[in-house]
């Protein structure tokens, strides 16, 4: 195993624990957009570029924007 | 005391799994045959270089089939939860008070749309020779609607006429994918058999139906997820009546 | 070490599953579900990588060069994109739910409150 691929599984562990342990929604839509990023990452680390840019797509366009955008819907009902 | 017995729980489960884990081949050394077979018979068979694609859209693509009928399934759940909702808020087009975007994040947005789009459709279509496919592309041809939005130019989605032609893109997709199963059928008496020329390695056209495949995967998932994001965008677009 | 990959696979795993069980927030849930999605495309990739292999395309390398397994990678890449749209359908779910209990809080959704 390179270190290079033992640095980016260690650093997917942390951002993991780090966004189940956010616990505003907000703010959480942030740390899942950079553990996207660090998936992907791993994933290139480990020669699947295609796996890395679907996860690119998905996990730093699509899930923190969907995020955001229900928060939007329920924050506008608490008001 | 939730958290407690989560705790319990979910030590006994992750120690079950890490002895599970300790019985498979140590990383990196891989052992199964499927790989092996995939890189010395798809060049010669398929006529293209890319593995995963051959695997997604020709070797197992009664699993690719399946995974679009989910999302087919998925954004139809989606748009029928997010729908019933639409019909208790119609009212006028009063302007919401939304803050308008800063000039440049307009000027970088509508700049940028047009060749996200082309740099998805890129994606798509080179599915059989680079890295990417339909899944990937159609995610960022989805994106570059997410584009206009930021661009200041949400509001058009409330026209109805543009949530039609994006479900009409991914039935399209979802539709295409089940004729190229069926033609295979009928074309040479297997389902999903890839039965197009199958040309030179290298070129556009080659790879036979893998390339009609990743078309038909990028159409539906470009539409699934504009869709996706069209339906959101509604909801948090429309004012609360109260 | 060589186990390291399988371990964050499993531990990401099991503190996904931990954020669903002990969540306050329904939208907080749905993206502790996907970390634990997550812990499934880790643990693919991690079976399939050989040793010194390259990524599983052949375009400029000669045919003959060690690649990588693309059977998990052709199961990771779908699973990616599917999973985040059943996320967006639990998100749509939680919107709902708000706006039918008022509130997003799993333990105070029981519908079958007397």
């Amino acid at each position: 195993m390179t270190f290079l691929q033992a640095t980016c599984l260690v650093v997917v562990a942390l951002l993991g624990t780090l966004v189940v342990f956010t616990r505003d929604p907000l703010r959480q839509a942030a740390v899942t957009g950079i553990f996207g990023l660090g998936l992907a990452a791993l994933f290139l680390a480990v020669q699947a570029p295609d796996v890395a840019l679907s996860q690119i797509a998905i996990g730093a366009i699509v899930v923190p924007v969907l995020v955001l955008l229900a928060m939007a819907k329920i924050r506008e009902h608490d008001e | 005391m939730r958290s407690f017995l989560a705790l319990a729980a979910l030590g006994v489960l992750g120690a079950v799994l890490v002895v599970a884990v300790t019985g498979l081949e140590p990383f990196g050394h891989y052992p199964g045959p499927y790989g092996d077979v995939l890189a010395k018979v798809v060049p010669d068979e398929r006529h293209t270089g890319q593995l995963v694609a051959a695997t997604v859209f020709d070797y197992r693509a009664f699993d690719t089939l399946g995974e679009e009928m989910i999302l087919f399934a998925a954004v139809c759940g989606c748009a029928a939860l997010l729908r019933v909702l639409r019909s208790e808020h119609e009212e006028g087009e009063g302007a919401p008070a939304r803050p308008v975007p800063s000039f440049a994040a307009r000027a970088m947005g509508a700049a940028l749309v047009g060749p996200v789009m082309v740099l998805g459709a890129y994606v798509v279509v080179h599915g059989h020779l680079t890295p990417g496919g339909g899944f990937s592309g159609g995610v960022v041809v989805a994106g570059a609607l997410l584009l206009a939005y930021a661009g200041g130019q949400g509001l058009r989605l409330r026209r109805v006429g543009s949530i039609t032609l994006l479900e009409g893109t991914e039935a399209l997709g979802a539709a295409g994918f089940l004729a190229l199963a069926l033609a295979g059928l009928i074309a040479a008496g297997t389902l999903l058999k890839n039965f197009l020329a199958l040309g030179t390695s290298g070129m556009l056209l080659s790879a036979g139906t893998i390339p009609v495949g990743n078309v038909a995967v990028g159409l539906e998932v470009a539409g699934a997820v504009a869709l996706v994001f069209a339906e959101f965008l509604e909801q948090a677009l429309l004012e609360d009546p109260e | 070490m060589s186990l390291l990959a399988y371990l964050v696979a499993v531990w990401l795993f099991v503190v996904g599953i931990y954020g669903v069980v002990t969540s306050r927030h329904l939208v907080h849930l749905v993206m502790c579900l996907s970390v634990a999605q997550a812990s499934t495309y880790v643990l693919l990739l991690g079976i399939g990588y050989r040793k010194g292999g390259q990524a599983p395309i052949f375009g400029d390398i000669p045919t003959s060069t060690p690649v990588v397994d693309p059977v998990v990678q052709a199961l990771a890449l779908t699973d990616v994109v599917v999973g985040a749209t059943v996320s967006a359908l639990l998100l749509a779910l939680a919107v709902q739910a708000h706006k039918r209990f008022g509130s997003v809080d799993p333990d105070e959704l029981n519908a079958l409150r007397g």
